[in-house]
């Protein structure tokens, strides 16, 4: 090393020289930083970075991007709210509450939103951008299932980006439950019911969490404390970690013509993704701030402070927390028993179970699936969802079955908007949440199967060019045009996996796990549609001539 | 996990196409010999920016003209703060204020934003790029390197030897984080008894029943047929401290019904008043208020998770996820005509929790 440097010195010298008499300011400055930071070698490394393009690889853009958003928002928010639960008289400009007592939490969310110049609107711009980081998350999430993006090497960058959704959630239940108004008020009554319907422990950690008897004087202090500062302190970090995740893989892309499983093909960041990507920002929170000009969010001026005895119809949770209320109206009837002199509230534990349970298979299905291929390949190549359509029918079934838990959360407003009575809807609404995902899983399979078919037959017999010819005999038939290889190319690439057969291992058994294991193998690759061959297009050219 | 290994010798597609050692296993997907080959990059096709020096010039135009609209948004956002203050005597004001500084920086962000993408698509270079991908585990080299150091670094350590030094540093980094833990004990209070607090109200024998909010006691007389009140303890108004803990575990719902439809137990005949009936009004399921009273069927819904509760059968549920029916409050009349708690509810109300029982 030592003698690199000594050799090499002049030379950097005579550069630094002629950097500063070509380039200026600019250079100088460069240079500068360079010599105390080494910038220069992550420009290389970084600046020409390819990055595939695809409207999908947005939903993590808008992800990110909200969360930005959030913390932009969030801090000017920080600056005037005060999270004590300390009792005063409401003195500020909003009429209908003045005298009302509240906690000076509900007080100087008023005043953000009456009486600072930009409050509400900041207010209603965290709020909006928090309901968007959500649902891009889960959108995002979506994309990575359906494309397969999670397989080897992004197995733990799912993990990390799952646990970042429930954060997430955590973040908006924290934030929601800030300002001391009725709902929030309301939000955290049912939190302290669930926790204490849980054996055990149930009980103290409802008063550990609200330093007593809810709702106490603490909680909006210590929910405060997690939301501006350990939630965001590790989403900042997962984030990060989750970026560095995707510099480290190369970010996936869709097939086509010249990609292949060893390239990425796409812009480089200097300076088209620069601009795609920075422009899509302000874009983003451009669209944010317009609906927050536009639409009240969460106006708990009509809500008051809280109280523990009104509350009134028709209150629904942010989306996000819709699945868990739901699968708590989901329960059927009388699941409560009292048992070794305890009480056992399986009206609690079963919907919080079935959660946890939904959660862990969502968490883990990377795995399970690496597990049942045995595919130790790394995987860059995007799947189309019709080409792995197990895997498709199983994301589906659970798309429908957090639905219906989701839908359930508006039961009464569905039951009063459309004249249903509440059973009717609640009973409905558990068939669905039941039945649903198999229905979803049947259809969803069958038509990735059918897309499949259809693909091959494009494939090997062209597309149906809409012109019918009458051939001598008189019989009619439509042209059909054949496919250029680039377009081909896109419908024929892609894995194809056939089903695991079992043989004895080495010591002539076959072990339980191994049975488990062939026959997940061959649920998910029993029905396959081969991809179309070289000889198989020889053939279909050879029937046309 | 085991049968991983066993997983690829058990096809013989994948085994067939004979994977080269160095790759990693395909399990059990299938390597077609005569798959179709990639047919390689399309010709590029060249936008109108391109080919045509009007549509480049046009594009350059519409990029900074939204760059200076942008400009124009941020300046109308400050210019905003200043035209619409917040009036406290006009409440529509806040409205404006809101509207018009949004507006103002919703166009600075967009056309920005907008104007980026723009320029990056119509006017920078389209072509593609090709970034080569090499996999995400080390070369041999360095992993045999790693391998090394950390051989090295046992050697030189003596971790792995001396396990006494090694089993003490461990249990130390256990046992040093469980202070901190406990440290969080001080979380929940000191010296309350968090069952004995849940089991009872502050309902005593005598207390007058008042209407939540103003804490007026209600007489028999006000409770006409069919109507419905929110009540509190008298003197709930009065406490200095922990009135909201008070008040979510004694708010009431005081119903008057007629007495033919009242479906009591015998036990419990002497607990209303002429078909006055108090219920407990924090749900037996999480702890919602169960505050709509449907008159004509005399159910009450709780509007959390609809569970419904039938006031003329002590209200037992009759459907949703709760289970118990709501605590009565043994009620009567003082001899000012003044409604009364007989004594405190028999039974904890509110949400279930483990050592209720």
């Amino acid at each position: 090393m030592s003698t690199s440097t000594t050799t090499s010195a002049p030379v950097a010298v005579t550069d630094k020289k002629e950097i500063e008499k070509s380039g200026g300011f600019t250079a100088a400055a460069a240079n500068y930083l360079d010599e105390r930071t080494s910038i220069s070698a992550a420009v290389k490394e970084l600046g020409r970075k390819i990055f595939p393009d695809h409207w999908s690889f947005l939903l993590g853009e808008v992800a990110l991007y909200s969360f930005v958003i959030i913390l932009i928002s969030g801090t000017f928010l920080t600056f005037f709210f005060q999270a004590s639960m300390a009792e005063v008289h409401y003195d500020g400009s909003y009429v209908p509450l003045k005298g009302v007592e509240m906690s000076v939490a509900m007080a100087s969310t008023l005043d953000i939103s009456f009486d600072v110049r930009g409050g509400l609107l900041m207010r209603q711009v965290h709020h909006w951008a928090a309901l968007l980081f959500v649902a891009a998350i889960g959108l995002h999430m979506l994309r990575i299932f359906f494309t397969g993006a999670f397989r080897k090497p992004r197995e733990l960058n799912w993990v990390i980006g799952f646990i970042l959704f429930i954060l997430a959630m955590a973040e908006g239940f924290t934030g929601y439950s800030l300002p001391d108004d009725l709902l929030s008020g309301n939000g955290l009554r049912i939190i302290d019911g669930m926790v204490k319907g849980m054996p055990v422990v149930g009980t103290w950690i409802s008063f550990l969490l609200f330093g007593g008897e809810f709702p106490g004087n603490d909680i909006v202090g210590r929910l405060y404390s997690l939301h501006i500062l350990l939630l965001p302190a590790i989403i900042v970090a997962l984030i990060a970690l989750h970026l560095l995740f995707v510099v480290v893989h190369k970010h996936t892309q869709y097939a086509g013509p010249g990609r292949t499983n060893q390239n990425a093909v796409g812009y480089p960041i200097l300076p088209v993704y620069a601009a795609k990507a920075g422009g899509f920002f302000f874009i983003v929170f451009g669209v944010v701030m317009l609906i927050a000009s536009l639409f009240t969010i969460n106006p708990i001026w009509n809500y008051g402070p809280y109280d523990p005895s009104p509350v009134s119809a028709g209150t629904q949770p942010d989306w996000y927390i819709g699945f868990a209320d739901g699968a708590l109206r989901l329960i059927p009837p009388g699941l409560e028993f009292v048992w070794l002199d305890r009480t056992w509230s399986f009206n609690i534990l079963i919907p919080l179970i079935v959660i946890g349970i939904f959660i862990v298979t969502v968490l883990i299905y990377p795995f399970i699936e690496a597990w049942i291929t045995g595919d130790k390949r790394e995987h860059h190549i995007l799947d189309r969802p019709r080409n792995a359509a197990t895997r498709t029918a199983i994301g589906a079934a659970g798309v429908t079955f957090y639905a219906g838990l989701w839908a359930a959360a508006s039961s009464d407003i569905i039951a009063t908007h459309f004249h249903l009575t509440m059973e009717g809807v609640i009973h409905t609404l558990q068939a669905i949440t039941i039945l649903g995902p198999f229905a979803a899983y049947f259809i969803a399979k069958r038509v990735c199967l059918a897309l499949q078919k259809k693909d091959r037959e494009i494939v090997l017999h062209g597309f149906e060019s809409g012109r019918i010819v009458r051939l001598p005999g008189g019989e009619y038939i439509e042209v059909h045009q054949p496919i250029d290889e680039y377009e081909r190319w896109r419908l024929v690439s892609y894995a194809d996996f056939k089903p695991l057969m079992i043989r004895p291992d080495a010591r002539g058994r076959i072990t339980a796990l191994q049975r488990l294991r062939s026959g997940l193998s061959r649920w998910f690759f029993e029905d396959r549609i081969i991809p179309v061959d070289q000889k198989e297009i020889d053939q279909a050219h050879g029937d046309h001539h | 996990m085991a049968n991983d290994d066993n997983g690829g010798k058990d096809l013989t597609a994948a085994d067939a196409h004979g994977a080269r050692p160095s790759e990693a296993s395909a399990g059990t997907a299938v390597v077609t010999r005569d798959a179709i080959g990639n047919p390689g990059f399309p010709p590029h096709r060249a936008r109108m920016t391109d080919s045509d020096p009007t549509a480049e010039r046009k594009a350059e135009r519409s990029v900074y003209t939204l760059f200076y609209l942008s400009v124009v948004g941020s300046v109308w956002a400050i210019a905003a703060y200043i035209i619409f203050p917040i009036d406290a005597a006009d409440p529509g004001s806040v409205r404006l204020n809101n509207l018009f500084i949004g507006l103002g920086l919703s166009l600075a962000l967009l056309a920005l934003g907008i104007g980026a993408v723009h320029w990056g698509k119509a006017l920078m270079s389209d072509h593609e790029g090709i970034d080569i991908r090499h996999p995400v585990r080390g070369t041999e080299e360095t992993r045999a390197r790693a391998v090394e150091i950390f051989q090295e670094a046992d050697q030189e350590s003596g971790f792995g030897r001396r396990t006494l030094i090694r089993n003490s540093l461990i249990g130390a980094l256990i046992a040093f984080p469980l202070p901190a833990v406990v440290l969080f004990r001080g979380l929940g209070p000191q010296d309350e008894d968090p069952v004995a607090l849940l089991e009872h109200t502050m309902w005593k024998k005598g207390t007058r029943l008042a209407i939540d909010p103003s804490g007026r006691p209600i007489k028999a007389s006000d409770v006409t047929l069919g109507s419905a009140f929110h009540v509190i303890p008298e003197g709930l108004q009065d406490l200095e401290h922990g009135k909201l803990e008070e008040k979510a575990k004694a708010a009431v719902l005081l119903m008057r019904l007629d007495p033919a439809d009242l479906i009591e137990a015998p036990d419990r005949k002497g607990w209303s008043y002429d078909g006055i009936v108090a219920y407990s009004k924090i749900c037996t399921h999480v702890g919602c208020p169960v505050a709509l009273y449907e008159q004509q069927t005399h159910h009450l819904l709780c509007p959390c998770h609809q569970s419904q509760f039938d006031v003329t059968n002590h209200c037992e549920v009759i459907f949703g996820p709760a289970k118990r029916p709501l605590p009565q409050l043994p009620i009567a009349v003082d001899s000012e005509g003044y409604l009364i708690a007989q004594s405190d509810f028999t039974e904890p109300v509110g949400p279930s929790y483990w050592e209720r029982h």
